[in-house]
């Protein structure tokens, strides 16, 4: 019978430890700071841009205390890992509301996770900033009440692409796609936004972003000579399709969405990331911008900050992402401040909806009807030229 | 239907066919000697991939940095096996697999936290300009990969079959009691299959990640298809992965080529699975010898 | 009394568990709630992955594909064609085991290492048709607007009440399973697992009993998947992947592959683990790997029983014989 007292200690053990665990984490004292909370995809496959996000939202906490804080209060920012797995993102945004207190949440970083966590945020009735491309995580707008998000959404960024196609003349393109969440919602916009422009889809290939092999998709592309190829993917599967496409000797334009705007690619594709066009907000490009572009300075700053704390060309949109959610929820709570009201998660909800910052996605203009507020003059076009990027303007 | 396309498919199978066979032959080494499927062969790849990337980064000249990571794989392999293989014993098939799981999962996560997230690059061997061949294209690098994988099976074929070590081997995997009766330490042939699969693994790494990327977790997937071609050969020694590596390569390039590319790898886990239950039979009543 | 409430102890240690578990939720931190109902849930698939591996030493390393069947009929029908969630629930539950059932007996001609082979292709390949068949169950972009549960006009629509609903149900099929392992048919799995051919020559329809058990536990996990389904209200492929089935074996494994009560305690310690320590990165998982290769080679029978047997062994050397 010794066994079986075991298996009862060992549960209790087990049961007994969640409570008393979380006694060893802060109960949310909202007197003494404002505590915000994001949940970013610091491993599995969105891990690549997590990462810069969780940099950023930590460079940023640290600048605005330093600086005094709100009113002389301290903001905390407490970040969890999704490992992009919508049940654990669901958990931990659970945890940062019910037990961090949080006023607001950021994240996920990915789109599938980020529409994992609306109920629990709708429920929960606090505002998500999500920094996930997806428009459906906005939209349809009154289901979203308390859901806001910072990137520039998939028909914006391939509007831009189909747009520099219509200027150099070029109608028929080939698309290949990971078959992701980040992928497969890219497809869905290449394949719509045709409507909208003179541009006719020839080959229509997809790609496993784990493979190490993707010439035989593109030689299947090769075999309808489009005049212009469109990869949409993130780094690790996208460098594979740059490597091929030389192997192949394809010399058409390689055109690919944002999810390559990391340094990361250009290390994995090497030699083949030369030549590369891709759209996406103005922070690899802030130096070359006029100085009458309202971003210009908001860039340079975020961009030098960051690149002090983590390494020259550090700086990517991802982090720029989390910049904007992290200015939209402190603005709103200063405002708050400054009027004297109460700082509570609806108050802030109330204040991003009427939103208006230059940040470094855009320049954000939010109302009731448009809880992204971007319009497509905040993307601009990247070539990658001996593994720098360039304006492609 | 250009021909200049089927002969890139053909190309294409050739090259990713002859990695899975470099990683197909660690699984079949491993499996005819101890009856373990291994399933942290693929981690041995990546450690090749990432080892090589930090060794070059290091200073250490390509050739240098390339046979000192298959060395330290093999090391690798070699306290794999003495930590967590040797001390189960005789354990059952369900406990060495579970062993080996675990293993992998920790070798992948250690690896996670060491080189981080990101995929890096490793220059090619020689040259990046590729070759026209009957209208395809093929890199310099592939043609190290096949010249490679030729060379390892030649090699790894002698070793079984010319060299005392080889009979050994042989041996133990026949039965194990009467090698050992002839003076042939079973542990030490586990020992000596897991350090030669951690080196063709090693092997595969270095030079699968010129072609395309290494990365923490590119030993899942790898692992996987390598373990498909050993499958496909049934175990059954050096030309049986080979054709299998091969055969697994052309079908889903041709897969890919002519059918979709969205359904590839599931294509190559339904060719396995048909084969398993074909086989079936066979490989119950244990036919699959060296 | 039924056979499996043996002894005072053990009794004891289920009302202690039964009680722990219906308080918490009380503690009003939806926090502690979501986390042990996930692992309610996470449990429900243990325990038949335990059935089938612990006890009839069957190799499954494709069991997330069960559960993603669930999740996905349950959604299916619940959303696109209206079907009331509890019918749902129990077609979703019916054809999974169908399904396993079918599969089991070409599957089950296969042993050991090819059994794991066989079984984690067919998981991916499973997890890639839930990925590719988009037009039916939303692929990448996800399955959205599950309803919820509701028994007349009681909706099981927050965690609180959600809880019970899981924990009743895992209370109920550890139960279940505690008197499948105690019966005939429980004699006859281990017969299997001891010797596959002994077994035979008893008179044990090795095949069948191996199918029907896969088949039970495909309908376990297919109760969790739903259970998950209308929990979550969304469903995407990511958590139904061969890294789950992995996963599922760890939460086995550190239960004890033979214990079906070990299976909430599997389930606990991997959630937690998690939980607590993957803000420091991948350390749970470095930890789950480690502790899978030293459970297998010190104590097979898992964490607990391992344990159990260290104390006996302490107290046998301090009381002086």
């Amino acid at each position: 019978m010794k066994k079986v007292v075991f298996i009862a200690l060992a549960l209790i053990l087990v049961i007994g430890i969640t409570p008393l665990m979380a006694c060893g984490g802060e109960e949310g004292e909202t007197t003494e700071e404002y505590i915000i909370g994001a949940v970013l995809a610091l491993s599995g496959h969105g891990s690549s841009l997590g990462e810069p996000e969780k940099q950023t939202l930590e460079m940023l906490e640290d600048e605005l205390n330093a600086a005094g804080g709100i009113d002389g209060k301290n903001i905390k920012v407490i970040i969890y890992d999704t490992e992009t797995d919508s049940t654990t993102a669901i958990i931990a945004t659970k945890r940062l509301i019910e037990q961090d207190n949080v006023l607001a949440v950021m994240g996920a970083t990915t789109s599938g996770v980020s529409m994992a966590m609306l109920d629990t945020i709708t429920d929960a009735q606090v505002p998500l900033v999500s920094l996930a491309a997806s428009d459906e995580i906005i939209q349809p707008v009154e289901q979203r009440y308390w859901i806001f998000k910072t990137p520039q959404t998939n028909s914006q960024v391939v509007g831009r692409l189909y747009q520099y196609l219509e200027s150099q003349d070029i109608d028929e393109v080939a698309i290949i796609s990971a078959t992701d969440g980040f992928g497969v919602l890219g497809h869905g916009a290449l394949v719509g936004e045709t409507e909208n422009w003179d541009i006719t889809i020839v080959a229509d290939e997809t790609f496993d972003p784990d493979d190490t092999d993707m010439t035989t998709q593109l030689t299947v592309i090769k075999g309808y000579t489009p005049e212009a190829v469109i990869c949409w993917g993130t780094d690790k599967g996208s460098s594979v399709v740059a490597k091929n496409m030389q192997t192949l000797q394809m010399d058409m334009p390689l055109l690919m969405s944002h999810g390559i705007a990391s340094m990361d690619f250009i290390d994995a594709a090497g030699d083949a990331a030369n030549g590369v066009i891709f759209p996406v907000g103005k922070l690899p490009v802030a130096e070359l911008l006029p100085d009458t572009d309202p971003q210009k300075d908001v860039l340079l700053e975020y961009k030098a900050d960051f690149e002090e704390l983590y390494g020259e060309g550090s700086a990517d949109t991802f982090g720029g992402h989390a910049w904007d959610a992290f200015k939209l929820v402190t603005n709103a709570i200063q405002d708050l401040v400054d009027e004297g009201a109460d700082v509570t998660s609806a108050g802030i909800r109330d204040k991003l909806e009427t939103a208006q910052l230059t940040g470094i996605s855009g320049v954000f203009h939010m109302s009731a009807t448009d809880h992204l507020g971007l319009g497509p003059d905040a993307l601009t076009l990247v070539e990658i030229v001996d593994g720098e990027w360039t304006s492609a303007e | 239907m250009a021909t200049w396309q089927l002969v890139q498919y053909l190309v294409t199978g050739i090259t990713v066919g002859s990695i899975y066979a470099i990683v197909g032959l660690g699984f079949t080494i491993i499996y005819s000697v101890t009856g373990i499927i291994n399933f942290a062969q693929g981690e041995f790849v990546m450690l090749g991939g990432m080892i090589a990337f930090s060794l070059i980064g290091l200073g250490f000249p390509m050739p240098v940095a390339l046979i000192l990571a298959v060395v330290l794989v093999t090391l690798v392999g070699i306290i794999f096996n003495l930590v967590a293989i040797r001390p189960a014993g005789r354990a059952s098939t369900i406990t060495l697999i579970i062993i080996t799981i675990g293993g992998a999962l920790f070798i992948r996560a250690v690896a996670g936290l060491y080189w981080g997230r990101d995929a890096v690059a490793l220059p090619p061997f020689t040259g990046d300009e590729s070759l026209s061949f009957l209208g395809a294209y093929i890199l310099p690098q592939s043609l190290w990969v096949i010249g490679i994988t030729a060379v390892l099976m030649v090699g790894v074929y002698l070793l079984l079959n010319r060299t005392l070590v080889g009979k050994a081997l042989k041996a133990a995997a026949i039965n194990r009691r009467a090698a050992a009766l002839v003076g042939i330490d079973a542990r030490m042939m586990s020992l000596v299959s897991f350090a030669l699969a951690a080196a063709t693994g090693a092997v595969a790494g270095v030079v699968i990640a010129p072609l395309s990327y290494a990365s923490y977790d590119m030993g899942i997937m790898l692992g996987l298809k390598g373990f498909v071609a050993a499958a496909m050969g049934g175990f059954t020694g050096v030309w049986g992965v080979f054709l299998g590596g091969l055969g697994l390569g052309l079908a889903e390039s041709l897969a890919a080529g002519y059918i979709s590319s969205s359904y590839k790898n599931a294509i190559a886990l339904i060719f396995l699975f048909a084969v398993l239950l074909i086989r079936s039979r066979r490989l119950m009543v244990g036919e699959e010898g060296a | 009394m039924p056979h499996f409430i043996r002894g005072r102890g053990k009794m004891l240690a289920i009302a202690t568990l039964v009680v722990l578990l219906s308080i918490v939720p009380l503690l009003g931190n939806n926090y502690y709630t979501s986390v042990l109902l996930i692992i309610g849930i996470h449990a429900i698939v243990t325990v038949g992955l335990c059935l089938l591996m612990g006890y009839t030493g069957q190799v499954s390393l494709g069991h997330a594909a069960f559960y993603g069947i669930g999740a996905y009929i349950a959604a299916i029908l619940s959303k696109t064609y209206h079907v009331d969630p509890w019918l749902a629930m129990v077609v979703a539950i019916i054809a999974t085991a169908a399904f396993a059932f079918a599969i089991g007996f070409p599957v089950f001609r296969l042993r050991g290492n090819y059994l794991a082979m066989a079984t984690l292709g067919l998981g991916i390949i499973i997890w890639i048709l839930f990925r590719e068949l988009d037009w039916i169950t939303g692929g990448q972009s996800g399955f959205l607007d599950i309803p919820t549960l509701s028994i007349g006009g009681f909706a099981f629509d927050s965690d609180f009440r959600f809880y019970y609903l899981v924990w009743g149900f895992c209370l109920a099929v550890m139960f279940i399973s505690q008197n499948i392992v105690g019966s005939r048919m429980g004699r006859a799995m281990r017969a299997i697992r001891d010797s596959e051919s002994a077994s035979q020559s008893l008179g044990i329809n090795a095949t069948l009993v191996k199918v029907k058990i896969l088949a039970l536990s495909a309908a376990y996990a297919a109760l969790a998947g739903s259970l998950y389904a209308y929990y979550v209200g969304f469903i995407d492929p990511p958590p139904f992947g061969f890294l789950f089935s992995i996963r599922l074996v760890v939460m086995a494994v550190v239960g004890g592959l033979a214990s079906i009560w070990g299976a909430i305690f599997g389930a606990a310690s991997v959630r937690l683990l998690t939980e607590f320590l993957h803000p420091f990165g991948d350390i749970d998982v470095v930890l789950f790997g480690l502790i899978i290769v030293v459970v297998m080679i010190l104590s097979p029978q898992g964490v607990i029983r391992g344990l159990g047997d260290l104390w006996r062994r302490i107290s046998r050397r301090l009381t002086p014989s």
